[in-house]
């Protein structure tokens, strides 16, 4: 594992990190391939009993260890490695937070993979939680060429002093100039900036409201969750969603066994089945422990900060109390407990 | 006759009403046996894909997390079209009295009925895990009432399809046994069916409306958006449904119903435009973010511009039949021109679902990609599939009803002691 990050990011000498996401892809594909075959990865038939389960809130204690139980046998055999299913319960007098500082972020996506790698997404197809969003500096042109290509044109009518060109910016879009798919040979670009996106965690969560069967609720932490036996795979959720963070299984998720983490939470990153949705938790496996979420310990700049928001003393409040912070799409009304902030 | 016989009676003759009544409907010419041959072939072509797409996942269709709707959900809402504008065969006998209709008005009902269940159908086939369906049946799972709008349609819905399966049955049935109906049980039911078709269409509207992240949804004029199409589509449905049941059954309808109904389509339409042209105005004067899905459907982005023919077509084949229909003329050509411009109305609004609803809206995401959707052959299968069937029920349901309606289907004791007696 260590060698694999050494291979993926070599550190050079003026701070700059040379990326070979291709390679990490490749390999990942090829993993997927190799264990598509194997038989060891072939999802298990799911019990009856694991059928008729209700939702997971609702259970007793008794019914949650059958529960877990009956998945840590069934994860288990499927991955060839014994495989834990945790019922850690949230910690009391704690709502986390995330704080993401823009102005130090790289792009280099070691986060993406570090979450796919913590959180058993499925290789093939491949479902990643976090979207980093590339954009380029200096949006506004001032070229004369360009003065007329933007849109609104200017008009055959005349342009009545009201028509705009090019000069005031590109043509409209949502975000029209963000790119998901960058891949250069070093990052960071001296001509971009990098906006990770996941999900914000919202304290009025659309996706929440939207769920006909309440299998994705908030927990006492404020984490908006999964229960992935009990989704139903009607994508409301994902429709509500203005942060665009919520994946769903739209086949049965390829995890090869040599990859799996077996250390799983039941509302967290245990493996999912096919047609039920998943999202980022904040790692909830791992900060139910008062452990980092994997992409906090795995960006190599520190953009990412992660803590108690009730805490005045947390990294978190501090960020919230000293830098100029924002949250995306405020217009929304969700509030996330994901904030923005530059130094 | 005793109230104690009649019970005794009415336990017994179900079972011959429903031989009865389908053994008249499986009866036809070569035609009839062509049609019903020509759906057979989808069912037997769907069963197969159903199979591949029940064992494989969603991943079989076109569908992605870019573009989360398929053709299924696509489909699903133009039924919910349909089914509400079949209560624009009811209004007319029960509300305004009309004689000419007081017959039909169960074929509108079987409309209902039907395409409840092929909405229904559909539905199913877009959920990721239809064996979990259970967890959103009230006291059996969790039903998220009242913040939940899809909790509102499986009410809706549900409730809209038993509605129309008992006033359907009652009628029929009663009309096999040659009794009277009890107007004080069968009249409310049709006057909260009447309510309930456009009810099951503003819910259904408001299940898209309700997303904020999907500008082109998020819009107040959806719900009338919906049912003026509903009543385009509908009624162009019933047109083509009547003119072939006068022509091929013996049963009577008369050309004023035609004409009633070509009046809908015209002013359906006519609504339908004064919506595109209202939501197009907003959005495009101001030209903000809002606008985005609606001018990449006009110009398509940086070349990708699969959906501007599509948008093109369905916003020429919705204007021109509403300029032709207000000939009176051609709203009277019920053998030739009128049968055209229904099939193409009604094929239009089924085309500007998924083209111009549905998967445009996806474009750009919340996080700013502009995606084509493609579907997959296992998808149009699957979506062939369920159209089959539904018309197959339809088209069963509906000549039934006729054989019951022209007195062809009826109890063999009534026809034998001349009304009702044991």
């Amino acid at each position: 594992m260590s060698e694999d990050k050494r291979e993926m990011v070599d550190e050079q000498d003026d701070g700059q990190v040379k990326e070979s996401r291709r390679d990490f892809l490749k390999k990942m594909g090829v993993a997927a391939a190799a264990t598509a075959a194997a038989p060891a990865a072939t999802a298990k038939a799911v019990s009856i009993a694991e059928a008729l389960q209700g939702h997971f809130e609702l259970m007793s204690d008794e019914q949650k260890q059958k529960a877990i139980a009956r998945l840590e046998e069934r994860y288990s055999e499927q991955f060839s490695k014994q495989t834990t299913v945790a019922n850690t319960p949230a910690p009391d007098g704690v709502l986390f937070g995330y704080a993401l500082n823009i102005s130090k972020c790289i792009g280099c996506r070691r986060c993406v993979e570090a979450c796919v790698r913590e959180n058993n997404q499925s290789r093939d197809p491949a479902i990643q939680w976090i979207r980093v969003l590339r954009m380029e500096k200096g949006n506004v042109t001032f070229d004369a060429k360009d003065l007329n290509a933007g849109k609104p044109s200017s008009s055959s009518l005349g342009d009545h002093g009201i028509q705009s060109g090019g000069h005031a910016g590109k043509p409209v879009g949502i975000s029209g100039y963000t790119d998901h798919y960058y891949e250069p040979e070093q990052v960071p670009e001296d001509n971009a900036f990098y906006f990770p996106v996941q999900c914000q965690q919202c304290e009025k969560p659309a996706c929440v409201k939207a769920c006909p069967v309440r299998a994705t609720y908030r927990d006492p932490n404020g984490i908006v969750v999964i229960d992935y036996n009990w989704c139903i795979g009607c994508r409301m959720c994902q429709l509500a969603c203005p942060y665009w963070a919520r994946r769903f299984n739209w086949g049965e998720p390829v995890l090869p066994s040599e990859e799996m983490n077996p250390k799983t939470h039941y509302l967290g990153n245990r493996p999912r089945p096919r047609g039920v949705m998943e999202k980022c938790t904040f790692c909830l496996q791992r900060v139910r422990d008062g452990r980092y979420p994997a992409c906090v310990e795995a960006c190599p700049v520190g953009a990412r900060k992660f803590g108690n928001l009730l805490d005045p003393e947390s990294e978190v409040r501090k960020v919230l109390a000293t830098k100029q912070v924002f949250r995306f799409k405020e217009e929304f009304n969700t509030d996330p407990k994901f904030f923005y902030y530059m130094d | 006759m005793t109230m104690k016989q009649q019970i005794a009676s009415a336990s017994q003759k179900p079972i011959a009403f429903a031989r009865d009544f389908f053994s008249y409907a499986i009866k036809g010419g070569n035609l009839y046996y062509g049609w019903l041959l020509f759906l057979s072939f989808f069912v037997i072509a769907g069963l197969f894909t159903t199979y591949v797409q029940m064992t494989t996942g969603l991943i079989v269709t076109g569908a992605t997390d870019q573009i989360t709707w398929e053709l299924f959900i696509s489909n699903f809402i133009f039924t919910a079209h349909i089914a509400a504008a079949a209560v624009l065969v009811v209004i007319p006998a029960y509300i305004y009295k009309r004689k000419d209709m007081k017959e039909l008005a169960v074929l509108g009902e079987i409309i209902a009925l039907t395409f409840v269940i092929i909405g229904l159908n559909f539905i199913f086939y877009h959920m990721g895990r239809i064996d979990r369906a259970w967890h959103a049946i009230p006291g059996l799972g969790i039903f998220n009432f009242p913040s939940s709008m899809l909790t509102y349609d499986i009410i809706v819905l549900n409730t809209y399809l038993a509605i129309n399966l008992v006033a359907v049955s009652y009628l029929l049935y009663m009309r096999y046994l040659g009794q009277p109906m009890n107007t004080k049980f069968y009249t409310p039911l049709i006057y909260v069916a009447v309510a309930w078709g456009p009810l099951i269409h503003i819910v259904t509207a408001f299940i898209l409306s309700s997303n904020a992240a999907i500008y082109s949804w998020k819009t107040a004029v959806l719900p009338f958006a919906f049912l003026s199409m509903a009543g385009a589509s509908g009624s162009s449905l019933v047109i083509l449904m009547f003119l072939l049941i006068r022509k091929f059954s013996k049963l009577q309808i008369a050309d004023s119903v035609i004409d009633f109904f070509s009046q809908v389509i015209v002013w359906s339409l006519g609504l339908i435009i004064l919506v595109f042209i209202s939501e197009f105005f907003t959005e495009l004067y101001s030209g903000t973010h809002h606008a985005a899905s609606l001018e990449f459907m006009i110009d398509g982005h940086h070349g990708l511009d699969a959906y501007v023919p599509w948008f093109k077509m369905t916003m020429t084949l919705i204007v021109l039949p509403f300029i032709l229909l207000l000939n009176t003329t051609i709203r009277k050509s019920y053998n030739s021109l009128l049968p055209v411009i229904c099939s193409v109305v009604f094929l239009t609004i089924l085309i500007e679902k998924p083209a111009v609803l549905v998967f445009p809206a996806f474009s750009p995401t919340p996080l700013g990609e502009y995606a084509v959707y493609h579907p997959t052959l296992i998808e149009i299968c699957n979506v062939l599939f369920i159209w089959a069937v539904g018309f197959i029920m339809l088209t069963l349901l509906t000549k039934g009803a006729i054989g019951v309606l022209t007195g062809e289907v009826r109890d063999s004791k009534t026809v034998e002691a001349g009304g009702g007696a044991k």
